[in-house]
């Protein structure tokens, strides 16, 4: 099948904490994690709160906070993602759709965030081009973030991340507080990104975008992956999931068996 | 598209100014009406300033000089006509300099003004770097530097670092003058410009390195706060270098705060330059402030406390048209 474009193994993230007087702990945040995200596809990584999903993403990123420690081991293309490898390669062909609105610089003009990265020669031409594919006005490109309101400013957030060159995308959670509308545009650009050739890695806590846009989803659970399950298999009563706790996860939807679940799953 | 008017066309702006200039005038009629009360209430009789101790008037003498000076009327017809001729930019005579106190006061000013700027610049660049560079390196050597210096600097008072600075480069080292604007003896039309920068030097130091302290630790806090915020982790995540995130997002969400404290911290400049001036014996409009309440110079006093009350009050005005000018959500508030 196609190459994959990032492969994570055996990654554990902890953080270092003083308890009390100078010795140290280290509280785990991620443990012997694995998984892989080819070309073309999208998988999605599936938790709650606290599971380590966008640790996940802050780890592959290197912006981990300074008393993170990481072990193991992440690849991109086939290499170790080393820090001299993310200089090169992070804005180019990696990027990251961030979460938050909060995410974008409140004192510059949107147009200008999007051009940091692009080759100064055909910023404000790409720029253009990229307002055009999401819909924003060419002169949104001067206002300011706290001029536009919360959906244009997820386009904005788009347009930063999509680049010519993009072969791994990280999207954290990029659908909460939307209405269903801007859910299936915020999927369906996720999906055309996927067909252009990048490899689209999407951190979220919403089971049904989850199954909807990827091929596979992989749920997280306190810090550990549970399972990879091909997407199609959550459908009807979940009976194509392998894992018990996704099959709990899929149950336990309002629109399923609203089954209250309450299996604690120890491994 | 709403019809929100694009970031570049601000007529937001002279509204601006003209609020404040309404607002210059009530505060310069509320200041002249304290200053009045206080003076009025105070010890010193303008009539005894005027002639001086060693001179006997006799009762009635002192009764038609007050008639003449107008101060049998009331309180209120006096304000009023000390403030009509002040209008008219008549600020009267000094007692002590026999001179007008526009005349006086043009003179001194020149002085404290070139110590004043050559502090608040450096102090305002030194202080931001400062700040700048100890968040960048928070919890190592370089922020514990800057750190340490800034309380220590914070909790010294400017004539205490005035007089430690005379103390070391002028006594024991040798290396600058005790006081004065030039040379004792020389009259000031001979003094050359070395000699003028060379009685300048500590008087400006003692003024900047106060000053410093304060920019430095509230810009650590700033620009501690922007490196931690949401939209400087998205710029690492997107490969922006160190470099390219203080250009591109750094400096201007960190300086907003700096720039409103540096003009804001006119009033202390001020009041930092009557105390260095006093100790470095320095001929300005701080040391001629405090020659004035001693001397019992009325007119000169009130006329040094108006122009002070407009030099803070343009330093804040300043303050918040440049930070309309960076920051375009104060510019759409205003």
């Amino acid at each position: 099948m196609n190459t994959p474009i990032l492969t994570v193994s055996e990654l554990g993230v902890g953080f270092v904490q003083y308890a009390g007087g100078l010795r140290t702990r280290t509280v785990p945040g991620i443990t012997g994690l694995d998984l892989e995200v080819r070309e073309g596809e999208i998988l999605a990584v599936l938790g709650a709160s606290g599971s380590g999903k966008t640790l996940l993403a802050q780890a592959i990123l290197g912006i981990l906070p300074h008393n993170a420690h990481v072990t193991g081991e992440i690849r991109y293309r086939g290499e170790r993602l080393t820090a001299a490898r993310r200089r090169r390669t992070l804005g180019r062909e990696i990027s990251y759709i961030p979460q938050s609105v909060t995410n974008l610089d409140p004192l510059m003009p949107v147009g200008g965030q999007v051009r940091i990265g692009l080759d100064p020669k055909t910023a404000e031409q790409e720029q253009r081009r990229l307002f055009a594919r999401y819909g924003l006005a060419d002169e949104a490109a001067r206002l300011y973030p706290f001029e536009l309101s919360g959906g244009m400013l997820r386009r904005v957030l788009f347009a930063t991340g999509v680049r010519d060159t993009v072969r791994l995308v990280i999207a954290d959670e990029p659908t909460p507080g939307l209405h269903a509308e801007a859910v299936a545009e915020v999927l369906r650009h996720l999906r055309e990104l996927a067909a252009d050739g990048a490899a689209v890695l999407l951190i979220t806590h919403d089971i049904l975008s989850a199954v909807t846009v990827a091929e596979r989803v992989a749920v997280m659970n306190g810090g550990r992956l549970v399972t990879v399950e091909s997407a199609s298999a959550f459908t009807g009563e979940g009976d194509g999931l392998g894992h018990p706790f996704a099959r709990e996860l899929w149950r336990a939807l309002p629109q399923n068996r609203f089954s209250a679940g309450g299996v604690e799953w120890r491994w | 598209m709403n019809a929100r008017r694009p970031a570049g066309a601000v007529p937001v702006m002279p509204r601006l100014i003209l609020l404040r200039v309404l607002r210059l005038a009530s505060l310069l009629a509320g200041v002249s009406v304290l200053a009045f009360v206080l003076v009025r209430n105070s010890p010193i009789d303008p009539i005894q300033a005027y002639i001086g101790a060693d001179v006997d008037l006799t009762d009635e003498q002192l009764a038609k000089l007050r008639e003449r000076w107008g101060l049998d009327r009331s309180p209120v017809e006096q304000y009023l006509a000390w403030a009509g001729t002040l209008l008219r930019g008549d600020f009267g005579t000094s007692t002590l300099y026999k001179a007008p106190v526009t005349d006086v006061m043009g003179a001194r000013f020149g002085a404290s003004l070139a110590l004043m700027a050559v502090a608040w610049t450096l102090s305002g660049v030194l202080g931001y770097l400062l700040g700048a560079v100890a968040a960048m390196h928070r919890g190592r050597l370089a922020d514990r530097v800057v750190s340490w210096y800034s309380y220590t600097l914070s909790a010294t008072p400017a004539f205490w670092l005035g007089i430690v600075f005379l103390v070391v480069f002028s006594v024991w080292l040798g290396w600058f003058p005790v006081g004065l604007a030039g040379p004792q003896g020389v009259p000031a039309a001979d003094v050359t410009f070395a000699q003028r920068l060379h009685h300048f030097v500590l008087p400006a130091i003692t003024l900047s390195a106060v000053g410093v302290a304060n920019i430095a630790m509230h810009t650590r806090e700033k620009m501690t706060d922007v490196l931690n915020s949401d939209y400087v982790a998205f710029a690492r995540a997107r490969g922006e270098t160190g470099a390219q995130i203080f250009k591109n997002h750094g400096f201007r969400n960190s300086v907003v705060p700096a720039v409103t404290l540096q003009f804001a911290y006119f009033a202390e400049l001020f009041g930092g330059s009557v105390l260095a001036e006093t100790v470095f014996s320095y001929p300005g409009l701080g040391s001629t402030l405090t020659e004035a309440a001693l001397g019992g110079d009325v007119p000169l006093l009130l006329g040094i406390v108006l122009v002070s009350a407009v030099f803070v009050f343009t330093g804040n005005l300043i303050a918040d048209v440049v930070n309309a000018a960076i920051d375009p959500r104060i510019r759409r508030r205003a």
